[in-house]
């Protein structure tokens, strides 16, 4: 309770510093608006071109496009800014941070809320609300909760994804851009249905670090589509399962790399 | 209040050997420190660059995990009760400011009450206690980016003492300060301490800070304590004594000498005369000085901690502790 206070009078300073620059927070909200036009473009231009994705048509691709736009902007707007932990542990700023009576994880996460990516949101559920009219779902109430979850357990799995790849600077100062690889990446992979990839990528991606349990799975199970690749019928149910794995395992490692903190000297 | 085991903190980092090669090497920035404070000391924890004490306090706040030995603070264990440790202790790192850069400062001391979970009176009655005795009034609605280093050191020392802390470290409290902020800094600092409740540790290397606040002093070097007691301690332990410089009337008669004194300097044609006082006290080296020559001027020279403390700091590079 005390703690929730706390943490909105954290959300709050960060709300009036940016909005103490109001020239540059319009800026901001007009670039991210121009991204979000451009995801728009991408998307069109990408499934204007192809009759068929990986054996699935336009329509249902988009499911999968949607859910995985969503989770990510969710995971974005909620720990994205965890990204700046790469400036704190390299100009020692983390410092300050670890003294005060709060984690750290949701100091750095609401001292930077990236209320402008809000916009971003709308196109994501855009997209899904597409990809609904398109197809003719099979309504359940599996189904229906699995609409509301899938994209939930998307934006906690980007989250861990997000976590530990920041994480990395604790060991490697200058890991630089090698974590965007990971979100970034795990996000243009998670766009398409994973058949278009073929061999060990997949493997590793889709299995391996799970991002084939993100959107194509829950894609398929809103679908009612077999897996062409064999999975049984549940893998789409296990979205939030894998999640919740992700999440653990960014909570031990953000733990521990926390304690790998090294400070710098002055 | 604060305890200490052979305390050690090794950094690991990596020196160019040749043009590619690079070897992995240990500094030892932190070298088994032990130490036990008790509730209300003041201790200034001095000595040269890269000796170790910005590293101590990293470890005694929960910012650095140690490498060995034990470290607990108000009981608790720093790294894995950060959070609760936090509420009980107060921090100003010279260098890495705990306010918010855009906002005014009034503000930051506003937020940080909802951090640290101050009951409004509380906080209010320190607020006021702060702004007189540091003079904050004049720049409270000034944002912080726009506050000069001194201003914005005040506010750092208020922040930190806002939810009324049990023990407070301070890295470098008074580094780039005015001679008028200093001592505005300093009395506030002494003010504090004379209630007996609050525990302090600070570095810095303006030993007036150390003089005019701390009984205790602990110099490290090397990651090592060096000296650990009281500043006349380290005066006698180092041989540092006091002076008495005279100006006569008449010329200093040759082959002068009093027990427990030595000539250290005569000049000014034997019109000015320096004892250095080994055991002795000054009055009576001045009543047998004044059946010698007659004395125009007197002045008594306490030993000057700088010259101590570099000669220790000096001793201990050689390996001489
Ligand atoms: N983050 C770090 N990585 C590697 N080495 C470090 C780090 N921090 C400190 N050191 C090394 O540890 C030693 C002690 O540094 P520390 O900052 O504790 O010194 P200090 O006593 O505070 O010095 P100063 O008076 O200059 O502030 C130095 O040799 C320094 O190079
Ligand atoms: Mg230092």
């Amino acid at each position: 309770m005390g703690d929730l206070r706390a943490y909105a009078a954290l959300l709050g300073g960060q709300f009036r510093s940016v909005t103490s620059y109001r020239a540059s927070f319009v800026v901001e909200l007009f670039s991210s608006a121009g991204a979000t036009a451009l995801d728009v473009v991408t998307v069109v231009v990408l499934f204007g071109a192809a009759v068929e994705v990986g054996g699935f048509t336009l329509a249902e691709a988009l499911m999968m496009t949607g859910i995985a736009a969503s989770g990510f902007v969710l995971g974005d707007l909620a720990v994205g800014s965890v990204e700046r932990i790469k400036l704190y542990v390299r100009t020692g700023m983390l410092d300050a941070v670890l003294v005060r009576p709060l984690g750290v994880l949701p100091q750095l996460v609401l001292m930077d809320f990236p209320l402008r990516k809000a916009l971003r949101l709308v196109f994501g559920t855009s997209v899904i609300g597409v990809a609904i009219a398109l197809n003719d779902v099979d309504w359940t109430p599996a189904r229906v909760l699995l609409m509301v979850v899938a994209p939930i357990a998307a934006g906690v799995y980007f989250g861990a994804i997000f976590v530990i790849s920041a994480t990395l600077s604790f060991w490697w100062v200058e890991s630089g851009e090698i974590g965007n690889g990971f979100t970034y990446g795990g996000r243009d992979f998670t766009s398409y249905p994973i058949t278009v990839y073929s061999g060990w990528f997949r493997g590793l991606f889709a299995y391996g670090l799970g991002f084939g349990f993100v959107a194509y799975q829950p894609g398929l199970a809103l679908l009612g589509r077999p897996d062409p690749l064999g999975l049984p019928g549940w893998a789409g149910y296990s979205s939030p399962l894998v999640a919740l794995l992700a999440a653990g395992i960014a909570a031990v490692v953000w733990r521990v790399g926390v304690r790998h903190y090294r400070s710098t000297g002055s | 209040m604060i305890q200490m085991k052979e305390l050690r903190k090794d950094f690991s980092v990596r020196v160019k050997a040749g043009r590619l090669r690079r070897v992995k090497r240990t500094v030892s920035a932190v070298d088994g420190v032990s130490l036990d404070i008790g509730t209300g000391e003041m201790v200034g924890y001095i000595g040269p660059n890269g000796a170790g004490k910005s590293t101590t306090l990293k470890m005694l706040t929960g910012v650095l995990s140690p490498s060995g030995g034990e470290v607990s603070v108000c009981g608790l264990a720093p790294v894995p009760q950060r959070t609760r440790l936090a509420l009980s202790i107060g921090v100003v790192f010279g260098q890495r400011s705990q306010l918010w850069w855009d906002l005014p400062l009034a503000e930051s001391f506003r937020l940080l009450r909802h951090i640290y979970r101050v009951p409004a009176a509380d906080h209010a009655a320190r607020l006021r206690r702060c702004r007189e005795l540091l003079d904050l009034d004049a720049f409270l609605d000034t944002p912080v980016r726009q506050l000069s280093l001194g201003q914005r050191m005040r506010g750092e020392l208020t922040a930190a003492l806002l939810h009324g802390p049990r023990v407070l470290f301070l890295d470098e409290p008074t580094i780039g300060l005015d001679v008028v902020s200093k001592q505005a800094v300093r009395s506030f600092l002494g003010e504090l301490g004379r209630s007996g409740d609050v525990t302090l540790v600070l570095t810095t290397h303006d030993l007036a800070d150390i003089e005019r606040l701390c009984r205790r002093l602990v110099v490290i070097d090397h990651g090592r304590v060096v000296h650990d007691g009281t500043i006349e301690q380290l005066h006698s332990r180092y041989g540092s004594r006091r002076r008495l410089i005279a100006d006569l009337d008449a010329p200093l008669p040759d082959g002068f000498e009093v027990p427990g004194a030595t000539v250290a300097a005569v000049e000014a044609d034997r019109h000015r005369v320096t004892f250095v006082l080994d055991d002795v006290p000054a009055g009576a080296v001045v009543a047998s000085l004044v059946n010698a020559a007659p004395i125009r001027d007197l002045s008594l020279v306490e030993p000057d901690i700088e010259d101590v403390v570099a000669r220790l700091y000096t001793a201990s590079v050689s390996g001489a502790p």
